[in-house]
């Protein structure tokens, strides 16, 4: 305990010199979110400043080993570090699905060769990743994708399309599910690694209702995908038809990080901020926000004990689905009361106030919380089989 | 601190989960006292077995020969208690009782706890005045008379006042009745000469009392804590008997849901299983997840009162109100979900809702609490 609390000390002393007061005002909008890759450019000098730290620190992946970019920091230590960036309200110095999607799973199945080669990329923010799991014809189904690889000694030949692929059209590289053997559902799926700017690689964004382009349809037209991309750096993460393993254990990074739970000592209340913003509330919403901040905090208290019985594998395996339903559903919640404490200036869609319609698009956007990941009825029918154990689940 | 159990943590909640599992169940107590309409509403032998397994000493100080544990032990021993439904004077004893007498002198504590820790005394609250708790106001009036004090006033929803030796009550010394300031709480003997009480039988076979304070002389060394100092012994024994009533609604959410789930396991009906039935799923589903919830603010409002933290407060109203809202739903989904049966008297599920109605009343139910969550955040 005593060496934690030097580590705090010296964790507020570093992040007192290196994180530059604008990268402690709140994110306002896409600007002022770091994404790295081969197209990234910092909106500020202070963002730039801040990531150059952090990635120099290890502070891009605090708890991934030295040896691939991170800080090699123990849970505990992690926790520390990040109670004292929300202490001085720090952003994030770099958002990326390589950080929270297909670096765990290289962490837990990749080779040595791979985790040296990826991760290290990711942790520098050099190579943005995209995920393709989704098809059109397999959504919660996921194990049905048919988006095929042909094998061709060194390499595949892989046609087919994915779907909803969040920013396919800015990242540099994906992770893609691609079916292998026909005959075998789930042991035919192998965990493909590749370069978006392989020839047959192409992307179209889709419009959300929130008026942003955040994900596209991506199409594969007999894209060659190396089995190989040097000594120990197999392109696919696993053993070949043995990606749903991988996909299924990603899932529940996926889950975890989009419930909230890694940020529970982040998630506020509401009902005092509405006040501020609108005056007088009518007495039925100031009810609704009252009950709405006991299961805000409430849900904090459990993403905080998640968390701790994660680091002592005390956590139900099947937990994350559990988080993740709770917290979306939560988090939809949190966007309706906002709107309807804001009012008629809430529903402004591009005014200078709302800083580009940031209330409306954000209710909507978080709309999709309950859908991507999983969705509500596939997290409760997971918690149905796994945890309760009910008959024909 | 982590927010589960550590290993003598652990270790006291399979004790108590035995113990509440064998001597307290539900056939053997709740049955067994309301079948005989036993005017105390539970087992004096049992209350002795508690004292033996040191469960009435978990908030006593060691000081005072008591086991100086703290509110996430007691909360272990009552959620076990919610989980059989088993009637003792615990929660109002060996919490609420136990935590103002803590801070009393050292004649009172010298007076009442050595009883509290043998099991032969019981004791109960006097805070409510009306149907709805509301310790923000108090009218009962206490005046100085010669050493000591006189009582005047009216209580109600006084949890098992009857059988108690000794009542805990909070009553105006100055100013008006809303005022913050100015309360006194009394360590009311049984036989005090003016109070009278009125029992009633409550829905869940619980007996509470109405009661009246005409005239009642106390001597001045019956004073909890300072005079006119009374609102913050008073805090303190609520919300130790909050962050309790919500443990023990954890334990009657999670008794009344793995009965419920055990049901659907057996229960067949279109030649299925009524659990294969997604509808039936997804609400079960929900209802664990509500109870999980519940379950860590409840952990987490017992920790921060342990360590005394500002922030004990908050976590407390946000644990009995969310305890509340989960138990409601599981007792209400585990009707629901026993069809017919469910509603017969026989059947035990139906004993969780009425235990459920009750608990979530005492001490501020969940709009209490969420208007308190509220008023606390600024709003
Ligand atoms: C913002 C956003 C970003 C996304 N990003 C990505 C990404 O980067 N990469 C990627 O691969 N995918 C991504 N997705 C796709 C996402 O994973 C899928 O949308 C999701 O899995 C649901 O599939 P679907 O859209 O086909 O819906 P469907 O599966 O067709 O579901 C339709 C409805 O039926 C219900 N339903 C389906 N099956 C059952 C069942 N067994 N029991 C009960 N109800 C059921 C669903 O709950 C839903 O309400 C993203 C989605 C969104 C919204």
């Amino acid at each position: 305990m005593a060496n934690l609390e030097e580590f705090r000390a010296e964790t507020r002393a570093w992040l007192e010199a290196n994180c530059p007061p604008e990268m402690r005002e709140p994110v306002r909008d896409d600007k002022d979110v770091y994404w790295g890759g081969r197209n990234g450019s910092f909106s500020s000098e202070a963002q730039g400043a801040w990531f150059d730290a952090c990635v120099e620190k290890g502070y891009t992946v605090p708890a991934w080993p030295k040896e691939y970019g991170g800080a090699g920091l123990s849970p505990a230590e992690a926790k520390v570090l990040r109670e004292e960036m929300a202490r001085i309200n720090a952003r994030s110095p770099l958002h990326s699905f390589g950080i929270w999607m297909l670096g765990p799973a290289l962490l837990q199945f990749g080779t040595e060769g791979q985790k040296k080669h990826f991760l290290n990329q990711i942790a520098r923010g050099e190579i943005r990743w995209c995920q393709g799991y989704s098809e059109p014809g397999s959504g919660s189904d996921l194990v049905s994708l048919q988006t095929y690889g042909e094998d061709k000694g060194d390499h595949w030949v892989v046609n087919g399309q994915k779907i909803w692929t969040s920013y396919a059209d800015k990242a540099d590289w994906i992770f893609c599910l691609v079916r292998t053997d026909k005959e075998d559902k789930y042991r035919g799926i192998t965990f493909m690694l590749y370069d978006m700017t392989t020839p047959g690689v192409s992307t179209k964004p889709i419009k959300l209702i929130s008026g942003n382009s955040p994900f596209c349809e991506t199409f594969f037209d007999d894209v060659k995908v190396p089995k190989s991309y040097g000594e120990d750096i197999p392109g696919f993460v696993g053993e070949i038809n043995r990606g749903w393993d991988v996909a299924k254990y990603l899932l529940g990074h996926e889950r975890e990080m989009i419930s909230g739970a890694g940020n529970a000592d982040r998630l506020t209340t509401i009902g005092a901020a509405m006040k501020r913003h609108t005056g007088e509330l009518d007495p039925i919403l100031r009810a609704q926000l009252a009950m709405f901040d006991v299961d805000a905090l409430a849900f904090s208290a459990m993403g905080e004990k998640f968390l701790d019985e994660i680091k002592v594998g005390k956590a139900h395996p099947a937990q994350p689905n559990m988080m993740k339903y709770s917290g979306t559903e939560l988090n939809k919640r949190r966007h309706e009361l906002m709107m309807t404490a804001g009012g008629s200036r809430s529903l402004e869609w591009d005014s200078e106030v709302t800083r580009g319609g940031k209330p409306s698009r954000e209710w909507l956007r978080t709309k999709a919380n309950s859908i991507e990941g999983g969705t509500s009825e596939v997290m409760l029918n997971v918690i149905a089989k796994r945890i309760l154990d009910l008959p024909g689940a | 601190m982590p927010l589960y159990h550590n290993d003598d943590q652990a270790l006291l909640a399979d004790t108590a989960s035995q113990f509440m599992g064998e001597e307290g169940a539900i056939a053997k107590q709740l049955r067994h006292w309301r079948d005989k309409d036993c005017p105390d509403g539970f087992g004096h032998e049992l209350w002795k077995q508690f004292a033996e397994m040191g469960f009435t000493g978990i908030l006593v100080s060691e000081d005072d020969g008591g086991l100086g544990m703290g509110n996430v032990e007691a909360g272990i021993v009552l959620e076990q208690i919610g989980r059989n439904l088993t009637p003792s004077p615990f929660l109002s004893s060996a919490v609420l009782a136990a935590t103002a007498l803590g801070k009393g002198s050292a004649d009172l504590r010298g007076r009442w706890l050595p009883g509290l820790l043998s099991g032969d005394s019981v004791f109960a609250v006097a805070v409510d005045e009306g149907p709805k708790h509301n310790p923000q106001k108090i009218t009962t009036r206490a005046e100085k008379s010669g050493n000591g004090f006189r009582l005047n006033g009216a209580k109600s929803f006084v949890v098992q006042g009857a059988s108690a030796d000794m009542i805990v009550v909070a009553a105006r010394t100055s100013g008006d009745d809303s005022d913050m300031d100015g309360l006194t709480l009394f360590a009311v003997p049984k036989d005090a000469a003016g109070l009278s009480q009125d029992a009633v039988r409550l829905v869940d076979s619980s007996m509470a009392t109405h009661l009246k304070l005409d005239n009642v002389e106390l001597d001045g060394d019956a004073v909890i804590g300072e005079v006119d100092g009374g609102r913050e012994v008073l805090n303190a024994m609520l919300n130790a008997g909050r962050a309790g009533a919500a443990a023990e609604a954890v334990g009657v959410a999670g008794g009344s849901m793995d009965m419920t789930v055990d049901y659907l396991k057996q229960r067949k009906q279109f030649g299925r299983l009524i659990g294969e039935f997604q509808a039936l799923q997804h609400r079960a589903a929900h209802l664990y997840s509500e109870v999980e919830i519940a379950r860590a603010a409840v952990i987490k409002a017992q920790q921060l009162l342990d360590e005394g933290s500002e922030k004990a407060e908050l976590m407390v109203a946000v644990a009995k109100a969310k305890a509340g809202i989960a138990a409601g739903l599981a007792v209400k989904e585990g009707v629901q979900m026993h069809g017919g049966i469910g509603m017969t008297d026989e059947y035990d599920i139906g004993l969780y809702m009425k235990r459920d109605r009750a608990l979530s009343e005492f001490l501020g139910d969940a709009n209490y609490h969420a208007n308190r969550v509220a008023e606390l955040s600024g709003y």
